[in-house]
Formats: C-alpha cells, sequence, structure tokens
C-alpha cells in the first residue's frame, strides 16, 4: 500500500513539476468562445466559465499547491522543533517564556491575520508573491502543535542516560540540544511534518473559497475547488470534481506514508 | 409513537405553509428598527414598506405618483410649499383615527435633530427647517426653506405615524402590520384590519393574509426552499441559479430587463493619494481613461459572467429609468487598436507587448475590490486579459469590505477599483451624493473644497441647476447634460447593468416586476395565490 501510495504522491508531484511541458494551454488563457465547455480533445477537463481549460488549471494549481504546502509545513516543523528543543531541555522561566509565547500564538485568530495581512500588503505585488506570503504566514500561525509535541519528546530524554553521558564527556549544551537530543526527535519531526502537509493544503483551499488564498489569474486547488461550492454544478458537470478527487488522492497517499512511518517508529 | 410525531414534526410545518395564506420569503439580515423614521437598510425598509401608510406612492411599474393618504396635493410658492388633502374616514392598525395631526407629528419627528433620521436627510434643503401646518382636519401643509426639485417622490418614504397610539411607531396605515419578531429567526406580519384599500369589487384588500419574512443570509438554501415550494418569492438571482430555476415549472422565473445595478471601475484622481505621481498623471488623463474604456469587451462581461443577462453600460441610470435615461449615449465600443492609438497619441509607446509612458514607466497598476464576490473576481480577471491586449499589466488584489471601503474613503491608498453601483432612488437628486465635487460618494476624487476640474465645476453647476429646477424639462435637460459629460470624462468607466432575475410561485397570481424595490411585492396588497384567489376569497 505504501508504495502505491508513494507512486500517486510522485506521479501527481511530477506532472505538477512539468506542467509547462504537458498543460495544452496556459492556465490564464482565456477561449472566450468556449465558455463552460464539456471535455474534449481540446480541453480534457472543460473549461470555466471564462473558457480556461480546467486541465492546464489544475496541473499549474497543482504546482502551487503541492509546493507551497510542504514547503510551510518544512518552515512550520522547524519553528516547531527549535522552540520545542529549547524549552524542553532549558526549562524553568525560559521554557515558561516559550510555553506562553506557543500560547499567545495558538490563541490567535488566523482569518484575522490573514485579512489584515492582506490588507496592509502593497497592491502591486504579484499573485506568486502573494501566495509565498499567505502560506508563510499560515506557517507562521500554525507551528504551535509541534512545539508543544516537541517539548514533551524532550522532557521525556533530557534526563536519559546517553544525554547524560554526553553531558559527562563535557558536551557543551548546544552539541547536546541540537547533535544528542535532536537526534533522537527527527521522527517525531518528520511526523509533525506529514502532519502538517495536508493541513496546510486544506488551508488554502478555504482561503481560497474566502477570496483570500491565490488570486487570480493563478490557479490552486483551493480556488479551483470554490467551484464545487454550488452541488448542483458537479452533478451536471462531474469533471468538476477533478481537483477534489486529486486532492483525496494527494491527502489520502500522505496519511498512507505517514500511518506507515509511524507504525514503523 | 416516535415515528408518527418525528413525521408530524417534519410535514405538518410544511403543509401548514403550502395551505395557509400566507406569503413566504426571505430578509438577508435581520432588520436595524422598527420605527420607520430611522429605517436605513434594506430589512427595515422591506417591513417599512409593507406596515406603512404613505402620502404618495411612486408606482414601481410606471414610475408615476399615486395618490395614498393623499388624495391630491399641490405645488407652491416656487416649489417651497406643497398642501395635501387627505383621506378620511381612515384607521390606523390599533384604531386610532388618521388626521393632519398625524402628519404634523411625523414631520416634526422626521425632523427633529436629535433622531438623525436618513428619510428627513432628504428634506433638508439649505439651512431652514420644514414648517409643518395642520390647514384643517383633512389638510396639511409643509413649507421648505428651499425648492425641492422633485418633491413628491420623497414622500414615497415616509411612514405617516400616528401622534395618539400608544403603540407608537407600531401602529402603522399599511396593509400588514408586525405580529412577531424572533431576531435571527423571522419577521411574522399580519393583514392590518383597518387598511383603507379596497379591490374594484369593494372587498377589503390585501388578499394575502400574512407575510412571513426568514432572516436567511445563505441564498443557496433560499433557493432551494424556493425550489421545495417553501418560499414563494426571491430577486436578484445569480445568472446561473436563475438559469436553473428556468427549468423548474413550479416556478415563473424571469429575466425582467435592465435593472438599477451597474459594475463600475474608476481610477483613484485623489491629488494627496500616496501613488506615484506619474500614475497619477496616467488616471487623470481623459485620454488614457477613455483609451480603458475601449480596451473593456463589456459584450463578452455580459455573456460569460452574467450569461446574457446583463448589457453593456454607458452611464449611471439605464433603460430601466424611464424618466431620466439618457438614449444618446452609448457604451465605448470594443476596440483595442483605437486605444492604442489614443495611447500613443498620449505619448505612450508599446514596446514587445509592453505598454510604457513618455517617460519610460511601465504601464501596470492594481485594480482593487471586495473578496468573496464571484461574479467580480471574474469580471477582474476579463479585464486583467483585456488590458493585456493593449499591453497593461494589471495586478488583481481581492480585499474584504472593511479594508476596501478604509483605502477608497479614507486613505486614498489604491490605484483602480472594481465595485457594483446601486442605484435605489431614480431620480437624480438621490445621484447628489455622488456627482457633486463636493461629495462624499465622488468616488475618483470626493470632498474636494474646489472642483479640481472644469468639467467637474460643470457637473456642480448643472446638478445644483437640476435639484431647483422646478419643470421637468429644464431638470432632465441639465442631467442629460452631466450624464454625457460624464460619458465624455469618463470618470466611471461604466461595465455592464445587470438585469433583474426574479423567481416567483406559480401559485401566485398579480406579480407584476419592476426595476425599482421591492421588485416583486411593491403591490403586495393584490398579490394572492391561485387557490385563494379574490373571487375565492369572496366566497369566503
Amino acid at each position: 500500500m505504501k508504495r502505491v501510495a508513494l507512486v500517486l504522491v510522485s506521479v501527481v508531484f511530477v506532472t505538477a513539476l512539468a506542467a509547462n511541458l504537458i498543460a495544452p494551454a496556459g492556465y490564464e488563457k482565456q477561449f472566450r468562445d468556449s465558455p463552460n465547455a464539456r471535455p474534449s480533445r481540446q480541453f480534457p477537463l472543460g473549461t470555466d466559465e471564462l473558457g480556461r481549460d480546467r486541465f492546464s488549471r489544475l496541473l499549474y494549481g497543482s504546482r502551487v499547491s503541492l509546493l507551497l504546502a510542504p514547503a510551510a509545513a518544512a518552515f512550520a516543523t522547524l519553528l516547531g522543533a527549535t522552540l520545542g528543543l529549547v524549552a524542553g531541555y532549558a526549562g524553568g522561566w525560559l521554557e515558561g517564556l516559550i510555553l506562553r509565547f506557543t500560547d499567545l500564538f495558538a490563541s490567535m485568530p488566523g482569518l484575522f491575520l490573514l485579512f489584515t495581512l492582506r490588507a496592509i500588503l502593497p497592491l502591486n505585488v504579484s499573485p506568486g508573491v502573494s501566495v509565498c506570503v499567505t502560506f508563510s504566514l499560515l506557517a507562521l500561525l500554525g507551528w504551535t502543535s509541534g512545539a508543544r509535541v516537541v517539548r514533551a519528546a524532550v522532557i521525556q530524554v533530557r534526563n536519559s542516560n546517553y544525554v547524560l553521558q554526553a553531558r559527562a564527556m563535557g558536551c557543551r549544551p548546544l552539541r547536546v540540544l541540537f547533535i544528542h537530543i535532536a537526534a533522537s526527535l527527527r521522527p517525531v519531526a518528520a511526523t509533525q511534518f506529514w502532519l502538517y502537509v495536508p493541513v496546510f493544503l486544506l488551508a488554502e483551499a478555504n482561503l481560497s473559497m474566502l477570496g483570500l488564498g491565490v488570486t487570480e489569474p493563478l490557479p490552486s486547488w483551493g480556488n479551483l475547488l470554490s467551484e464545487l461550492q454550488n452541488y448542483r454544478a458537479f452533478l451536471e458537470a462531474p469533471w468538476l470534481l477533478a481537483p477534489a478527487v486529486l486532492l483525496l488522492i494527494v491527502l489520502g497517499s500522505l496519511q498512507f506514508l505517514f500511518a506507515d512511518r509511524e507504525v514503523g517508529q | 409513537m416516535k415515528i408518527i410525531f418525528l413525521f408530524l414534526a417534519l410535514f405538518v410545518p410544511c403543509a401548514i405553509s403550502q395551505t395557509a395564506n400566507q406569503l413566504r420569503l426571505c430578509l438577508r439580515h435581520d432588520p436595524k428598527t422598527f420605527d420607520p423614521v430611522l429605517v436605513d437598510e434594506d430589512a427595515g425598509e422591506a417591513i417599512r414598506y409593507l406596515t406603512a401608510g404613505v402620502l404618495i406612492r411612486v408606482n414601481r411599474k410606471t414610475q408615476g405618483f399615486e395618490p395614498e393618504l393623499a388624495t391630491s396635493w399641490r405645488i407652491s410658492e416656487g416649489g417651497r410649499r406643497i398642501v395635501f388633502q387627505l383621506r378620511e374616514n381612515i384607521r390606523f392598525s390599533d384604531g386610532s383615527p388618521f388626521s393632519a395631526e398625524d402628519v404634523v407629528f411625523t414631520f416634526k419627528r422626521l425632523m427633529d435633530p436629535e433622531l438623525h433620521s436618513p428619510t428627513g436627510d432628504s428634506f433638508r434643503s439649505g439651512t431652514g427647517i420644514i414648517l409643518a401646518k395642520v390647514e384643517s382636519q383633512s389638510q396639511v401643509s409643509l413649507r421648505f426653506s428651499a425648492p425641492i426639485a422633485g418633491i413628491e417622490r420623497l414622500f414615497d418614504q415616509v411612514a405617516i405615524m400616528s401622534s395618539r397610539s400608544p403603540q407608537k411607531e407600531m401602529a402603522g396605515l399599511g396593509p400588514y402590520l408586525v405580529s412577531d419578531y424572533k431576531p435571527g429567526s423571522y419577521v411574522a406580519l399580519n393583514r392590518n384590519p383597518n387598511y383603507w384599500k379596497k379591490d374594484t369589487a369593494g372587498k377589503r384588500l390585501p388578499y394575502i393574509d400574512s407575510v412571513r419574512f426568514d432572516i436567511q443570509a445563505n441564498r443557496d438554501i433560499e433557493t432551494l426552499r424556493l425550489q421545495r415550494g417553501e418560499y414563494h418569492m426571491i430577486s436578484a438571482l445569480d445568472a446561473e441559479v436563475f438559469d436553473r430555476l428556468k427549468t423548474d415549472p413550479q416556478l415563473r422565473t424571469m429575466d425582467a430587463g435592465p435593472s438599477y445595478d451597474n459594475e463600475i471601475v474608476w481610477f483613484n484622481q485623489v491629488q494627496r493619494a500616496p501613488i506615484p505621481e506619474y500614475k497619477k498623471t496616467w488616471f487623470r488623463s481623459r485620454t488614457f481613461r477613455r483609451a480603458i474604456s475601449g480596451a473593456v469587451n463589456r459584450a463578452d462581461i455580459a455573456r460569460l459572467i452574467y450569461r446574457g443577462h446583463a448589457e453593456p453600460a454607458a452611464g449611471p441610470f439605464s433603460a430601466a429609468n424611464k424618466l431620466w435615461f439618457n438614449p444618446k449615449l452609448n457604451p465605448d465600443s470594443y476596440n483595442p487598436d483605437q486605444s492604442i492609438q489614443q495611447l500613443r497619441q498620449e505619448g505612450f509607446r508599446l514596446e514587445k507587448g509592453k505598454l510604457f509612458d513618455a517617460k519610460g514607466n511601465p504601464v501596470e497598476f492594481s485594480l482593487i475590490t471586495n473578496s468573496g464576490n464571484k461574479p467580480r473576481a471574474r469580471i477582474a480577471s476579463l479585464l486583467q486579459q483585456d488590458l493585456a491586449k493593449i499591453g497593461i499589466s494589471l495586478t488583481i488584489v481581492p480585499l474584504d469590505f472593511p479594508s476596501l471601503i478604509e483605502r477608497i474613503s479614507r486613505t486614498f491608498s489604491y490605484e483602480a477599483c472594481l465595485l457594483g453601483q446601486v442605484n435605489v432612488d431614480p431620480d437624480p437628486n438621490g445621484q447628489m451624493n455622488v456627482w457633486p465635487s463636493f461629495a462624499t460618494n465622488h468616488q475618483w476624487n470626493p470632498s474636494q473644497k474646489t472642483p479640481e476640474t472644469p468639467w467637474e465645476a460643470e457637473i456642480d453647476r448643472l446638478m445644483r441647476a437640476q435639484s431647483t429646477s422646478l419643470t421637468f424639462e429644464l431638470r432632465r435637460s441639465s442631467f442629460n447634460r452631466v450624464q454625457e459629460i460624464a460619458c465624455e470624462q469618463v470618470p466611471f468607466i461604466y461595465l455592464v447593468t445587470k438585469n433583474s432575475l426574479v423567481s416567483v410561485s406559480s401559485h401566485l397570481q398579480g406579480v407584476t416586476v419592476s426595476a425599482l424595490r421591492p421588485q416583486l411585492y411593491w403591490n403586495v396588497e393584490l398579490l394572492y395565490f391561485d387557490n385563494l384567489g379574490p373571487k375565492m376569497r369572496a366566497q369566503r
């Protein structure tokens, strides 16, 4: 099952990366004489109401969603793991400070922060920069759970024999922390990373439905999924479900990979 | 037993709503107030329309004036005085009699500076106040400090209140009265037993016993319940929903032609706006604005975004406005080549598909619009591609509504804006907050101390002239010229006028769709269900 999941995720990633080679048209190209077209040889997944090829938009949209979500997940994991490591190892007032800081971030209303950020961003930023900023903010708001998990894991190992031995041999605290303890926490961090990826993918999809995520004409799974807000539309045109199916495949495969990894630990 | 109870709970309410003589429809949100003097939003206006009696009513179909509580009126002293002859033997919903004193009481309350009545604002011309005087038990006069052109239409908004009723503002003279209100859930209205109007057969109106407004912000649920027969009417439909409802045999789904709602784009021309000077120079250039207007394919917007249920727009009023529409105006035809020519004359040059101004700055700007509005996002995408054809790079920025309003009305930190223009008043006086240079909704450059351009000075003069001229011809000629100047100078680039798309239960009879609000129930007292029509009511 793991192999199937790996193959599926790989295929989706590779096709997304090669979107400019595979896609029959540019994602922004409007075929205004063929709006809302059904699937055909020219338009494998039909066209949207502006006449844009849905297949091409799906390929380019996968690129945006699949590259930025893991990048944001990596950033959130790194930030959370670093703060969790320091808090768990140092203890005392520094741990208290980091924990309060974590609580503060966890309690922030993310949606309103995104509204505010969009409002204060310069207006002439390109859609690409805008989407990068959106994912960065998702990462900045999403690291807190990882920090708590890593801190708990560090507390468990900080008095273990190998750490005590390292300290007894004169290792400096930073070396103990980032070489000896961090190495043993790699599986925990990896688990966090794989948990973050689908969370950020779905967050972007939700933000796009609110008009806050990826802006026109750049496609993403989120703004492609927004066409499904009208449930009757996909009863009449089931090919509109393509981005949802792709999202399910990727999320399902990631879950399989992640579940397998967790069992393996 | 449980199954029977569940069955009753699920189906009996539906059965009752189907058989009772009750009109059911939706409000988007709760009414802020039931006090007719303080109403300033759609939901409150809907309740006021159904519960209030007015002196003069604007017929939503003919757009002419009709006597209601006043049987006749006379304007004198150069438009400064109006005398109403009142209908006699009329009672409020609580039984208290209607007289000239109630009209005087209403106007005193309307002009009370403590109340800040939005309806009263419409009457405040000049610095003086209205003097309302009882001439006799059935005659009342109102005197204004300055003439008000087209004053009759203002009385359509003035709900006459009882000076004696212990129920105060809840006692009305309209066809219905508020019987129940559950915030966030519904507003129920029952027929006013003392309503004065009768049909041609002498039967007391209205035909329908009660009206129930459900508070429902979700349009999908509203549509679904209309299809299930739980609601009887819905207006301002999306083109997509319209096409879907059109095939439902239980509904009469109609395209009632142009509405009063336009989609517009404008450029920020505010002198102190925090945007680069060279961009201000573009935006303040008439040639630049005209070139942009000519590069927009309005027909495609109407066809692709509104599925043909919209028309290219040329000015503030569409053909729906029978009195003030200027038929001489035509929307700019789509001609990107001509736009490029116009821009070249202004010193712009096209190099490798990109447009540069005379100083070598690439022509690119951002367009803000409100987020979450799908048709508007689509229009922005079409504009983006249309402008790319003349070498202009457009960045679309959807913003939440408060941020957008902050930018267009306070900080002026934006370059171009795409929004809708909703005209609720068919009279040009309703545009006094838009066209004069001192107006706050003069969006491209609001609240100017003195007009910054000669054509804005000319518009100021013409708007003042139309607001004080007492003959329709003079007013029309002034406002026609305003529309022509707007068309020449394009401070607003009018894109399309949306059509009024509505759907009504096929059981509901007597509905005549109007472009003016309320579009579907403006003649509510004459509506009836085909199984409980006037004849059946007469038999009952």
